[in-house]
């Protein structure tokens, strides 16, 4: 049995008809099911032991605060954090992005440089934008090479002594490409520039050692990868965190408040202002522990098999344009396609007729469409619930989708 | 039989448009942008006398907002400004013939939205 046969009955949710057909859900990139242990460990948590954390002293507070800070000690250890204060609780992808944006955009001046790249989502753009404009700061970008990959001699030239910070996509959630992360890390740290990296779509799929990699900021969102929504994850390195001031203020991020300034709290809680989503963190615990007894290797691979199949499948198709790497061994669990004379928004209406869920649009990534000529695309994207199974209803809809129109 | 969202109007429209195109010799054009699917879509316009004498849709859209926009250029042809400013949804709705769901109910307005920027003479913003 694969991987996803022998998980798919975790998730109540594949269990559902739309349409009449069974569910195939292929938008996991977008956002992914959970499974019965993700809402269980929610439910309880609400049902058992919800309180604020840290200041309540009581026994629901106690029990809030110990379940919120293990979660956060369960992150620490997927992603290969040496220190647990180097986690940090957002609201999401988006969230961890501005907040080091306003936090970074705060010290920078007139002349300074921002690297971002062709193919960010504009959760790694517009952020950018702003606290550039603000500054008077220029941003540059990385062009895409082959429609498919990063310009790296481009971005070697991009980066200078007035280069303060590199934000790129770990992997594209358009084309699925695996960027060269490493090496982007060390080429910036050469010129003296701190590093981000959205890993959105790379924290469900792959084995994370974020200590070794060595960037200073890393943000990826908990609904992606099985857990809630509301929850996400901003990693920085100590080093890098104890320099910054914290971009939003309130309770929680504080140690001592006077009427006209206040001490900020320790790391990592001088980044996490206000109540923080509790329930969302337990939930993300057990996503995390779902993910690490299913391992992350072993996902991996399994992802990567449903990847090369959809490509052989699509590819087969008279009419369909695949983008992106064509080798699923550097590329994340996302296959964009076009039929050509059909509105990817009319694929995917059509598909979700057949009862299979895809994404449609440019996903955010509007500069990468342009770059490559289209409006957008459609996109399947993959889970560990995933089957071959769903490839094939996938691809058969597909085959169909011209004589519908 | 319920209506589907691709009726067999939005099936004929995207096959066969009637008033797809561009019109040099237009008076009045717009376009616009759905913030949803960034699709474009384009509507250039001859008035005289006060009533819509031509007009011609273009740009990268859906099946639905094209078929919405051909629509729109058929029943707005030798209407006043007035009447053409006073038109709903609703009047494309009833000819689309067609179950649009809430996600796509801008496909069908945008070219009508687009239509009263021409006439209200709205500057293309790029």
């Amino acid at each position: 049995m694969t991987l996803g046969e022998s998980c798919r009955s975790d998730f109540p949710i594949l269990a559902r008809a739309v349409n009449g057909r069974p569910l195939v859900y292929l938008d996991s990139g977008a956002s992914s099911q959970k499974p019965r242990a993700v809402l269980e460990a929610m439910q309880r948590y609400y049902e058992r032991s919800h309180a604020n954390v840290h200041r309540s002293i009581h026994t629901l507070g106690e029990e809030a605060t110990e379940q919120y800070e293990a979660a956060r000690d369960a992150v620490r250890g997927f992603v290969a954090a040496r220190h647990r204060q180097e986690i940090v609780f957002t609201r999401g992808t988006t969230d961890g992005i501005n907040i080091v944006a306003a936090t970074i955009g705060r010290t920078l001046r007139p002349g300074d440089e921002v690297i971002v790249s062709e193919m960010e989502h504009h959760s790694n753009l517009v952020p950018w934008q702003m606290a550039c404009r603000d500054r008077g700061a220029t941003l540059r970008a990385i062009p895409l090479k082959e429609g498919a990959y990063l310009d790296m001699d481009a971005y070697a030239r991009l980066l200078g002594p007035r280069t303060r910070l590199v934000a790129v996509a770990h992997i594209s959630n358009v084309l699925g490409t695996i960027n060269p992360v490493a090496d982007i890390v060390q080429r910036a740290k050469a010129a003296g520039a701190l590093v981000l990296l959205d890993g959105a779509q790379a924290a469900p799929h792959l084995r994370l050692d974020l200590a070794a990699l060595g960037c200073d900021f890393y943000v990826f969102s908990g609904h992606k990868m099985l857990g809630p929504t509301g929850i996400g994850v901003l990693y920085g390195r100590r080093e890098t965190l104890e320099t910054l001031e914290p971009g939003v203020g309130g309770s929680e991020m504080i140690k001592e408040v006077w009427l006209d300034h206040a001490q900020w709290n320790d790391l990592p809680w001088r980044f996490e202002p206000g109540t923080p989503p509790i329930a969302e963190a337990v939930g993300l615990h057990a996503a995390v522990d779902y993910l690490e007894k299913l391992g992350m290797d072993r996902v991996g691979a399994h992802e990567r098999d449903l990847t090369r199949r959809c490509l052989d499948a699509l590819t087969a198709i008279p009419d369909v344009t695949v983008y992106g790497p064509r080798n699923p061994e550097i590329k994340g669990a996302v296959v964009a396609f076009n039929v050509a004379g059909l509105h990817p928004h009319d694929g995917a209406a059509l598909l979700d007729q057949a009862g299979v869920a895809v994404r449609a649009g440019h996903h955010c990534a509007q500069p990468l469409a342009r770059a490559l000529g289209i409006t957008g695309t459609l996109r399947a994207s993959f889970s560990v619930y995933n089957t071959a199974a769903d490839v094939e209803r996938l691809a058969e809809a597909v085959a169909g989708l011209r004589d519908q129109l | 039989m319920s209506p589907v969202q691709y009726s067999d109007v939005i099936r004929e429209r995207f096959r066969n448009p009637r008033f797809r195109g561009r019109l040099p010799a237009a008076t009045a054009s717009f376009e616009d942008v759905n913030p949803l699917c960034g699709d474009r879509i384009a509507i250039d316009c001859r008035l005289e006398g006060g009533r819509l004498v031509e007009a011609r849709h273009h740009g990268d859209c859906c099946a639905i907002c094209g078929a919405s926009a051909d629509i729109l250029v058929e029943i707005g042809l030798g209407r006043t400004t007035d009447e053409l400013r006073g038109l709903q949804p609703a009047d494309l709705l009833e000819r689309l013939e067609a179950d649009i769901r809430p996600t796509r109910l801008k496909c069908v307005t945008l070219p009508l939205s687009v239509l009263h920027g021409a006439l209200a003479g709205k500057e293309i913003a790029r």
